[in-house]
């Protein structure tokens, strides 16, 4: 049992509020995939983000958690993040290396945790169907462009509304809420 | 234009006098909710953000369900944290072994869920409160933790799809068929960041415990809530379990939805969930032949005092096929008691069944009936992912109460229409 995992992410988060841009190799699913194969319930009896790493996608795919590599970008299609609010799943996607996750759309509990926890993650159905396994692709989070450079192809995404950015740059909802309540 | 029911108690909640969908709004909360899964997570967050204090002590409410009784020695001690955390927040509505039941059919028995109210549970089934005409949502950890500091989230204003029921469904139907037949018809990304909301002439027809299990399913069809209007049986609800205040909210006549759906109850066959997706459904007549090896009647969808009373009426003067491992989960201390004196428990363990106290157990695949590698399941929980009720690669079914019995008595998907003649 660890209690340091909010250290990790906030240095995380840190880095990435500097840098807007993500590149990274990609890892590309299919429709609906649910929070119960990011991480089986069997392992959250566990908060410590590299133990739920070890085991991120393990029902879905074996081979996930020895090819992905730090800045990997996850691209999947439909309903990604479906089924149960564990937050354990974004956690384990992220703590396993994951940089951005690309889909055309997500399960909306999968979406606010995503953003709450500072993971990037944007919807773009053009870029969810066109990218494949293995494409180079860069991510501007500020305003939603995609890059393929393998293909060459660029996509826009829908930015994230003014309010969710102002979420990400305050690292996280609990920094934004704790700076709403100082002001009070 | 005018707002849906959703419509109305969000912008309740955020003090305004309207909203559309699509805006973004912080509102206040009547209660928020989390378990020993996902409120070991929020503890920690809730430390960071420096409040000290929970914001109301009697608007958190902490149910240990999943891993409860103490699977392990790491969900025991993942258990004492929150214990730990509850008692020194004084927090009000935590439940322990003996007071718990499965968080979604406690809430409501307790009181702590009354029409119009705006609730978010660190739990995906959280939506089952719409069935009182409460807006009630599912969220992460960390949305739990800003809630339990501020007493308030942010949403983004749903739109919504209505659903006008309308006649009588038969004597094998239950919430449980017409949600899967639902959820069979639009898919499980059908309802996605919307709101369901159900109303029209046949919700007379549906009691409460089913209007429980459709808006717990809500969440399988993607939607962010499922909501029912109020009416006399809701209200009778509501007076049973609370002495507090409530308000009712409808729709307005020119609410705008982006579907509206006809549901006739008569027309709906008790219907299967095959795996592994709440939407692969079929009806009973079309479900062929599928052998089983566990029958699991409970959780937060189907784990009421209906739902027992629909699997004792099937399983009575029978006895459930050699090799089938029928386990019953009452979902609450209530419901058990209830069942106890109502002899269902009798009738259950003669039939060959066993009786387990109220816990999550084996619906996400925590204990108390994990599957092998190929073994099959007829369940009347919420889910059929890969690897739900254990080996990847065992298949979960879900269903109704009437056919989960059935099956139990036949080894196979059968109707209750086989079994009681």
């Amino acid at each position: 049992m660890t209690e340091g995992n909010g250290t990790e992410r906030n240095q995380s988060n840190e880095k990435r509020t500097e840098e807007k841009r993500i590149e990274g190799n990609v890892i590309k699913y299919g429709d609906n995939v649910d929070t119960d194969v990011i991480i089986p319930a069997r392992y959250l009896n566990s908060i410590d983000p590299k133990e739920l790493a070890a085991h991120c996608m393990e029902d879905l795919d074996k081979s996930f958690v020895s090819r992905v590599r730090p800045g990997d970008i996850l691209v999947a299609e439909r309903n990604f993040g479906c089924g149960s609010s564990r937050e354990h799943a974004p956690i384990a996607l992220k703590a396993s290396g994951i940089s951005c996750i690309i889909a055309e759309t997500f399960a909306r509990i999968f979406y606010r945790n995503a953003v709450n926890i500072g993971l990037p993650i944007l919807e773009c159905p053009e870029a969810a169907r066109d990218i494949a396994e293995g494409d180079q692709v860069s991510v501007d989070i500020r305003t939603g462009r995609v890059g393929n450079r393998t293909t060459g192809r660029t996509y826009q995404a829908v930015p994230f509304p003014e309010f969710m950015q102002e979420i990400m740059e305050a690292d996280g909802l609990i920094n934004y809420v704790r700076e709403r309540m100082e002001r009070k | 234009m005018g707002m849906t029911m959703t419509q109305k108690i969000l912008a309740a909640h955020a003090g305004l006098d309207r909203v559309e969908a699509g805006q973004l709004i912080m509102a206040g909360l009547d209660l928020v909710l989390g378990n020993d899964v996902t409120t070991p997570v929020a503890m920690e967050e809730f430390k960071k953000i420096g409040a000290g204090e929970v914001f109301d002590k009697s608007k958190v409410a902490i149910v240990p369900d999943h891993f409860t009784p103490n699977k392990d020695i790491k969900s025991a001690e993942q258990c004492k944290r929150i214990r730990d955390f509850a008692h020194h927040q004084e927090i009000v509505n935590y439940f322990e072994i003996g007071q718990m039941g499965i968080e979604h059919a406690l809430i409501p028995e307790k009181g702590l869920a009354v029409p119009g109210d705006a609730i978010v549970g660190a739990d995906s089934h959280t939506c089952t409160y719409g069935a009182l005409g409460a807006f009630s949502t599912g969220v992460g950890s960390t949305d739990m933790a800003a809630a339990m500091a501020s007493g308030q989230c942010w949403f983004k204003v749903p739109e919504a799809i209505r659903f006008n029921l309308s006649g009588k469904p038969g004597p094998w139907v239950g919430g449980k068929d017409v949600i899967l037949h639902i959820i069979g018809s639009i898919g499980v990304d059908g309802a996605l960041y919307q709101s369901m909301e159900f109303g029209g002439e046949g919700l007379s027809a549906l009691s409460m415990d089913d209007r429980f299990t459709m808006a717990n399913m809500a969440i399988e069809a993607g939607a962010k809530n499922g909501i029912f209007e109020v009416d006399e049986a809701t209200i009778a609800y509501v007076r049973e379990h609370s002495a507090g205040k409530y308000r009712i909210y409808q729709a307005d006549k020119d609410a705008e939805y982006t579907r509206v759906i006809d549901i006739d109850l008569s027309g709906i066959r008790p219907t299967v969930a095959f795996p592994h997706l709440p939407e692969n459904t079929r009806t009973i007549d079309e479900v062929g032949d599928v052998p089983i090896d566990q029958v699991v009647i409970g959780s937060c969808t189907n784990g009421r005092i209906g739902d027992l009373r629909t699997a004792a009426k099937v399983l009575k003067g029978n006895k459930v096929h050699a090799g089938v491992r029928t386990i019953l989960f009452p979902a609450t201390q209530a419901i058990y008691l209830q069942a106890m004196k109502e002899g269902l428990l009798e009738v259950f363990i003669e039939a060959g069944a066993v009786v387990s106290t109220p816990t999550c157990g084996p619906c996400l695949g925590g204990h108390m009936g994990i599957l092998a590698k190929g073994e099959r399941a007829v369940a009347t929980t919420n889910r059929n992912f890969v690897g739900r009720m254990g080996h990847p690669g065992s298949e979960v079914y879900l269903a109704g109460p009437a056919v989960a019995a059935a099956s139990a008595v036949t080894g196979r998907i059968s109707s209750p229409e086989e079994v009681v003649k």
